[in-house]
């Protein structure tokens, strides 16, 4: 085959059978690899679902609706629980883009009379040591069982009732604002709904 | 050069952090912590092997010309691999270094030891080169990440032995921290080099 001269010929022909190559081997891993990584990330999602909703035995990731917030870059999804095809309450994922590193979003479950029950924070790039401590329970657990209409959910420092992460005040606003969001989809969901 | 000298010599001698500072992005971006430092230096070590051994299978082959381009290609095909597979079967790793791991295409240590070594070596030397290069990568990726994760965090492999709360040295997990423990894992280095 090809000599190890630069012609035009040669190097087409090279760079031609090299990429012919390489695609065919990606293309052979995708199909392997496509049904475990979907499998993965639907883990991922019921695992969340699982974290902050109320026991529930119908499939809230085929029940998901879309809710279009104002001042809102993307759509949220809202997520409806069910037990027995009671509504038990329903989970919303929620973004913030005021985080340390740009955007992380979040996962926040309610139940059926408007209280969050949990959060759990599914994306971030937030500082470790520092904003990551949001994942933990001193800061999270402050948003367990709490009914945003009577809880303030700003940080102590804007006048609400949220403490803050030491050195990490951005990322504790942050993740108050993801919850305000969160806590404005669920209200227009069930505006809508009624 | 014997077959020994070219796996060991990527530890010390020519380690690719501590010696040569190729891939600095990749070393200064993900060694927040000991355990991302050692994951991002085995998926950089499988693609420097895998390179390596093709490389040198075709160099035979390669018009000089378009030696580059070709070596992109079979590296970003590697780093796809890698990702893709990652992601099906290690999802929590995937998690954390996810973001990264395209950038192993852009790690110059790679495309540096195609172009050096593998391009003008048999295949079983460029296999040793590339795992040698590639361990001590991961080795100085670990190094540096647990030096950051204990100073910065207080803990090791996500072992915390410190209180919850405790104040720690943040600095070390930031960004310069990087560069600053870096710059001393390197003169300390150098300095037993030189001694020994």
């Amino acid at each position: 085959m090809a000599t190890k001269e630069s012609h035009l010929k040669n190097m087409v022909l090279t760079l031609f059978l090299v990429t012919l190559v390489a695609s065919s081997v990606l293309a052979y891993v995708h199909k392997i690899t496509e049904e475990p990584i979907r499998e993965s990330r639907l883990r991922k999602k019921t695992t969340a679902l699982r974290n902050v909703l109320p026991e529930f035995t119908n499939s809230p990731i085929e029940e998901v609706k879309k809710v279009t917030l104002k001042n809102s870059e993307y759509p949220l999804q809202v997520y409806p629980a069910k037990r027995d095809g009671q509504n038990v309450g329903i989970a919303i994922r929620t973004y913030t883009n005021k985080g340390y590193s740009g955007e992380f979003w979040i996962m926040v479950g309610f139940d059926e009379s408007g209280t969050i029950t949990k959060t759990s924070v599914l994306q971030h790039q937030e500082t470790p040591g520092l904003g990551s401590k949001m994942k933990q329970k001193p800061f999270k657990g402050q948003f367990r069982d709490i009914d945003p209409a009577e809880t303030d959910l700003r940080v102590k420092k804007d006048g609400g009732d949220i403490d803050a992460i030491t050195a990490a005040t951005i990322s504790s606003r942050a993740f108050c604002d993801a919850t305000r969001r969160g806590y404005k989809a669920y209200k227009k969901y069930k505006e809508t709904k009624d | 050069m014997n077959q020994w000298q070219n796996f060991s010599k990527g530890f010390f001698k020519e380690n690719p952090v501590f010696v040569m500072l190729l891939g600095m992005c990749p070393t200064l971006g993900v060694t927040t912590s000991a355990l991302n430092g050692l994951g991002m230096g085995l998926a950089t070590t499988f693609v420097l092997v895998m390179a390596n051994i093709v490389v040198s299978l075709i160099k035979g082959v390669i018009p000089p010309k378009v030696r580059i381009p070709t070596f992109i290609v079979i590296i970003a095909s590697f780093v796809t691999i890698v990702e893709m597979t990652m992601e099906a079967y290690l999802p929590s790793l995937f998690e954390q270094l996810g973001l990264f791991i395209p950038l192993i295409v852009v790690n110059c240590l790679i495309l540096g030891r195609s172009e050096a070594f593998a391009s003008k070596n048999n295949v079983l030397s460029a296999l040793l080169d590339g795992l040698g290069m590639g361990l001590g990568f991961a080795m100085a990726l670990t190094i540096l990440g647990a030096t950051r994760e204990i100073l910065g965090n207080g803990s090791i492999f996500g072992y915390s032995f410190v209180a919850q709360d405790a104040n720690t040295l943040l600095l070390f997990i930031m960004p310069p921290g990087a560069f600053i423990a870096l710059g001393y894992i390197i003169a300390i280095m150098r300095k037993t080099a030189k001694t020994s």
